[in-house]
């Protein structure tokens, strides 16, 4: 009995209190949107927006409404974390390899990237690509072409257009690729545990995917041709690239210095994670026979995967949170388009912040929910 | 004497390899050398791509040349298991000793050779490097934020005697000792707190109120990563220990606050302080600035120094409950002497990094308009006086955090060093 109320007791409590404070917050809210006349609710978001974005993936001006200024800056932000996953986990795994390196260069080399970029502020990394160093280049009628096609601009980098025609036929000559190459992976398994023999899956993979798309070129009627930038002289002082793509100096200042950030969080990720296989697993594996290229991919990559991709992941979604930091550079993501230039507008406080947070927070959860369901999958089973 | 083949040196011409291969590789850096300090370049009769490559061709001939195994010479063998193992590392090595040498020679004139410090105007920066001038005359602003500068010597004052009682811990005899975590974990706080209430703001004793809106530069990324540190503790302790509670509501609790800040980016976190927590407050409630920024920072972080305690909670055997249970201690006295002091230990790395992060989080404040070191940078490279010089005001602050953050790691380090014991 006594031990029962001493449980009860403790939680009866934070409950209340938790009560409490939420209680006179939400009276606080009351009187003070009361004073200020502003009724709470989500209305405003089928409103007129009418204001302008500079940099928007979908079709958006000032007549639109505010639900789809909050896609728009939705689709910024998702765009800036694909990006700078996929860079600096190309750049992680580069430098997390070289750490390891038996060349003494390569690996103090590693180190020294690792410890420099490590230990200074994501904010001021952002600060010094987009205000010092990427100032310094060259005016929109100054700048040389590298390749003949890219343009490298105080403007922003200026590269050709993709021009598709049939582009669905090409399409789906990817995705029938894809799925002959798991059918040939699977056939590969299956011979191999029936009868020992290996089929060389990297290369024909590698032939599959290049030559279905290659055969829609030749007899599928799909072409590609490439829109390339061409300065035009607006006044005597003004020249613009027309033509081509187009992209911004925020985003490639964002992109970098979150990309060349926590690339240095995934090195270290990695390094953990192959140091993680023991000794004895590479030795065991050696001597029964494998070729150096066979332990590395039987042995040690699977159990080295399992330690590196969870830290990783953590690594994908502190990137996703931390390219919030847009609005600082004034690049338009969810936060400066939303929780900046919509909540000055409105006013709308409450409203905006908690949509705004709602949107981190569920894709933290939803991607950590997947990373728990893959955890449990590859969890060793011990007996 | 064994024929020579240039494919496959060996040991039995070991000097003709050795010499052939090292003129070689001194020819590739000579060249590299003089090419980047005296723009000169030995091979320029050759077309101008073989020219750029040329050094790096005849640097892998003379590293093949000198790939000899067991050679019996002690250096030669350090070189070849630490630089050169094959090919592929030999060019690396040398791409990484030429891009180095090519590299020093412009940092240097940038940094210190072409670099101006003296006078106090734009005017005086003449030279192609950097120009110091523009931190030296802001140096105070970048410091000290708009502190009035006549009053700067309080905080200076403050943190010397912080820095002083911090080290308290080295003096007492065996006897006080069991009090330094009492110490530590409450007394300090609250002095620190008193010092920077009374010395830094002022208003009191005769000294000049300073609002905190004029405070800024380092001494603000001290202060807000100070208190935050001391506030963060303890609240993810606390969270720490309501997740792996046996009591259900204080349980989905921590979890839902944990998993919470955990799940959002601090910037909305400060928008949140600044614009939507007033609405939360009584309106004739007054909360300053700074203790907003400062409780909200406080949290966001608590949620990460709990996880990380709840990882070396997770990571001591069962047996110490059990032990500590057997013994007759109830809950906060097994956790207070058995269960935290083991796996605060383990954590700390990861305490450190949490911390690490927090320090580098502080910019951030500039969302609520409080400037610290790189909000000031952000106003000083604006002024019509000095425009054009936001390269050397980021390089200086990327050098003054770097500094801060390298040496946190490396005491944390040496702290898990002194703190390891075996199992």
């Amino acid at each position: 009995m006594n031990a029962k109320i001493r449980k009860i007791i403790p939680q009866i409590l934070t409950l209340a209190v938790v009560a409490l404070i939420f209680g006179f917050f939400t009276i606080n809210a009351q009187t003070n949107m009361e004073n200020r006349g502003i009724e709470f609710g989500y209305g405003f978001l089928t409103q007129e927006s009418s204001f302008d974005v500079q940099f928007s993936l979908i079709e958006y001006d000032g007549s639109h409404s505010y639900a789809r200024a909050y896609l728009v800056g939705l689709l910024n932000t998702l765009l800036v974390a694909f990006i700078g996953i996929i860079i600096s986990t190309v750049l992680g795994v580069v430098i997390g390899i070289a750490r390891l390196s038996p060349n003494y260069l390569i690996e103090r080399t590693a180190a020294f990237y690792v410890e420099f970029f490590r230990n200074i502020p994501l904010l001021l990394q952002i600060f010094f690509w987009y205000f010092a160093a990427l100032r310094a280049l060259p005016l929109p009628q100054d700048a040389d072409a590298i390749l003949g096609v890219f343009f490298l601009t105080i403007k922003g980098l200026f590269v050709p257009r993709f021009v598709w025609e049939n582009l669905d036929i090409f399409f789906y000559s990817i995705l029938a690729a894809f799925i002959s190459i798991i059918v040939i992976k699977n056939y590969a398994k299956k011979l191999q545990e029936n009868e020992g023999k290996q089929l060389p899956v990297l290369s024909i993979s590698f032939g599959l995917f290049i030559i279905l798309p290659l055969i829609t070129f030749l007899i599928g009627g799909v072409s590609l041709s490439f829109e390339i930038p061409v300065i035009k002289q607006l006044s005597t002082t003004s020249f613009v690239y027309e033509g081509g793509l187009g992209i911004p100096p925020e985003l490639i200042a964002l992109t970098l210095a979150l990309a060349l950030y926590t690339a240095t969080f995934i090195a270290e990720c990695v390094r953990a994670g192959i140091q993680g296989v023991s000794k004895g697993q590479k030795e065991a594996a050696a001597s029964i026979g494998l070729t150096p290229n066979q332990v590395l991919k039987l042995v040690i990559m699977p159990q080295a995967l399992r330690i590196i991709i969870p830290p990783t992941t953590n690594q994908y979604l502190n990137l996703t949170k931390n390219s919030s930091l847009a609005a600082a550079i004034a690049y338009p993501d969810l936060v400066l388009v939303f929780a900046g230039t919509a909540l000055m507008q409105t006013g709308r406080a409450i409203e905006i912040v908690s949509i705004t947070m709602f949107t981190y927070l569920s894709i933290s959860l939803s991607i950590s929910i997947l990373m728990n369901w893959y955890n449990k999958r590859i969890a060793i089973t011990e007996k | 004497m064994k024929k020579l083949n240039f494919l496959k040196p060996d040991i039995d011409n070991l000097n003709i390899y050795l010499y052939s291969g090292a003129s070689l590789i001194f020819l590739a850096i000579l060249d590299v050398f003089l090419g980047s300090f005296f723009k000169i370049s030995i091979f320029s009769f050759l077309p101008n791509f073989l020219s750029f490559l040329f050094p790096l061709i005849i640097g892998t001939i003379g590293l093949h040349l000198i790939r000899i195994e067991f050679s019996g010479v002690k250096n030669l063998d350090l070189i070849n298991e630490n630089f050169n193992t094959n090919n592929f590392n030999a060019i690396l090595s040398l791409l990484i000793i030429f891009i180095i040498i090519k590299v020093t020679p412009e940092t240097l004139s940038w940094f210190i050779l072409d670099a101006n410090i003296s006078g106090d105007t734009k005017e005086a920066c003449t030279g192609s490097g950097a120009c110091w001038t523009y931190i030296k005359v802001w140096m105070r602003r970048f410091m000290y934020g708009m502190y009035p500068n006549e009053l700067q010597w309080r905080v200076n004052v403050a943190f010397l005697i912080l820095i002083a009682l911090a080290f308290v811990g080295y003096l007492p005899s065996e006897k006080l000792k069991k009090f330094l975590t009492l110490y530590y974990v409450i007394i300090y706080p609250i002095i620190a707190f008193i010092l920077i209430y009374y010395l830094i703001s002022g208003g009191a004793f005769g000294l000049e109120w300073v609002e905190t809106g004029a405070w800024g530069g380092l001494s603000l990324t001290f202060i807000v990563s100070f208190f935050c540190l001391i506030f963060c503790f303890p609240v993810g302790m606390f969270l720490a220990l309501g997740r792996r509670s046996q009591l259900p509501t204080l349980k989905y609790i921590s979890i839902g606050f944990i998993e919470f800040w955990r799940g959002v980016p601090l910037i909305t976190v400060l928008f949140m302080s600044s614009v939507m927590f007033p609405m939360f407050l009584p309106e004739d409630f007054f909360m300053d600035k700074l203790v907003r920024v400062i409780i909200a920072i406080s949290l966001f972080e608590a949620a990460y120094v709990a996880e990380v305690i709840r990882g070396g909670l997770q990571a001591l055997p069962k047996g110490q409950y059990d032990a500590a249970k057997s013994l007759g201690m109830g809950y906060w006295k097994m956790h207070i002497f058995v269960i935290l002091p083991q796996a605060l230990k383990l954590v700390i790395p990861g305490i450190a990094n949490t911390f690490l992060a927090l320090v580098k989080d502080t910019p951030l404040i500039f969302v609520v308009g409080l400037l610290e070191i790189t909000g000031m940078l952000g106003l000083a490279k604006t002024n019509p006086k000095w425009l054009g010089f936001a390269m050397e005001g980021y390089v200086f602050a990327a050098i003054i955090f770097w500094i801060i953050c390298y040496a946190m790691s490396k005491y944390s380090y040496n702290l898990e060093l002194k703190y390891k014991t075996e199992r």
